[in-house]
């Protein structure tokens, strides 16, 4: 129990060092531990994206926690997030008390032009390893998910779709497979 | 989150100025973690040393930490029920789509030069393709933006 803790909390501790870009940024970290670790599932992490997206606070914030509650219940949930934050706290006030300027430091600045496409391919990748792990099930394509998906990425490409609430695309879409029993 | 983070704390309670939000905002998307919880802990420390950015950080947690926490509790009771889980096909297509709006906006505000259309399609293959740790690929893609513009012709 002790050692879980310690293990979830250091993971946590990782992905919150790293993950440069907020929320998305997290989720391929998040994909690393179900690979590494029995924790959650691919189909969990699905899951826990749709809550994550659908309640208030930040994406990555939500789902530390909620990959904490599957892990090891509350405190699981405790945990996890007080993982993920703690380098942020650390980090911060070393950059708020030593590094003036820290955003002009030319280091700082090419470091960042590396991260930032890199991250963008990082999650590209995780997305797609999303689209497997929940429209490809027991080797069969799941065409009611597929055609829901085409669904709302087209209307998402019409400006006012998308400022729409991802709640409202949760809860239609799920309204939607249950009223057509799909 | 920033058009918030303006209201409560530069004209509500203002704690600081607007300036000083914006440069903690931009500190925040530039260093690891969470932007909004980065911002959270700049400010409190900004505004009360040490304690100030360890409570404005805690702020920021306890909301997601008590819904969040509720949410998963209530829903691993009714996982497996068959109307749950009819939602649940729907629900994990929406996922998709808007998961793939998340990283098609990223691009567009992150490549604009060919070498970071070079740097994305690396990153891309390696992580499809390979087992390399995510970590390992962040700090290579950290390095490689510092030694890219070390190069001559490679300013900013």
């Amino acid at each position: 129990m002790m050692k879980l803790a310690c293990t979830l909390w250091f993971e946590f501790f990782k992905i919150g060092l790293f993950a440069v870009g907020g929320g998305p940024a997290t989720l391929p970290f998040l994909m690393d531990l179900t690979k590494t670790h029995d924790w959650f599932t691919m189909t969990q992490l699905t899951n826990m994206i749709a809550i994550s997206e659908s309640t208030p606070g930040p994406l990555g914030l939500n789902m530390a926690t909620y990959a904490g509650v599957e892990t090891m219940g509350i405190w699981g949930g405790l945990i996890a997030s007080l993982g993920l934050v703690t380098p942020s706290v650390i980090i911060i006030m070393l950059i708020a008390v030593f590094l003036k300027n820290f955003n002009d430091n030319p280091i700082v600045k090419s470091a960042m032009f590396g991260i930032k496409p890199a991250v963008c391919g990082i999650i590209a990748a995780a997305v797609l390893d999303l689209f497997v792990a929940s429209l490809y099930i027991d080797n069969q394509l799941i065409i009611p998910s597929v055609i829901i998906a085409v669904i709302i990425f087209i209307m998402l490409q019409v400006k006012v779709f998308n400022k729409v609430h991802p709640f409202f695309w949760f809860a239609a879409s799920a309204a939607a497979a249950i009223v057509f029993k799909l | 989150m920033l058009p918030m983070l303006k209201y409560e704390l530069v004209e509500k309670k203002k704690w600081i100025d607007e300036e000083t939000l914006l440069e903690c905002y931009a500190i925040g998307q530039c260093t690891p973690g969470i932007i909004a919880v980065n911002t959270a802990t700049f400010v409190g420390f900004r505004r009360k040393g040490f304690w100030g950015g360890i409570f404005a950080t805690l702020g920021m947690v306890t909301p997601s930490l008590v819904i969040i926490t509720v949410i998963a509790m209530i829903l691993q009771n009714f996982m497996d029920y068959p109307v749950v889980q009819h939602g649940l096909v729907g629900i994990r297509g929406a996922v998709c789509a808007l998961m793939l709006n998340t990283v098609i906006n990223l691009g567009r505000k992150s490549l604009n030069k060919p070498v970071t259309w070079a740097l994305c399609a690396g990153m891309f293959l390696l992580a499809v393709f390979t087992p390399v740790p995510t970590i390992i690929m962040v700090v290579a893609a950290a390095l490689l933006g510092i030694i890219y513009n070390k190069l001559p012709g490679g300013m900013l």
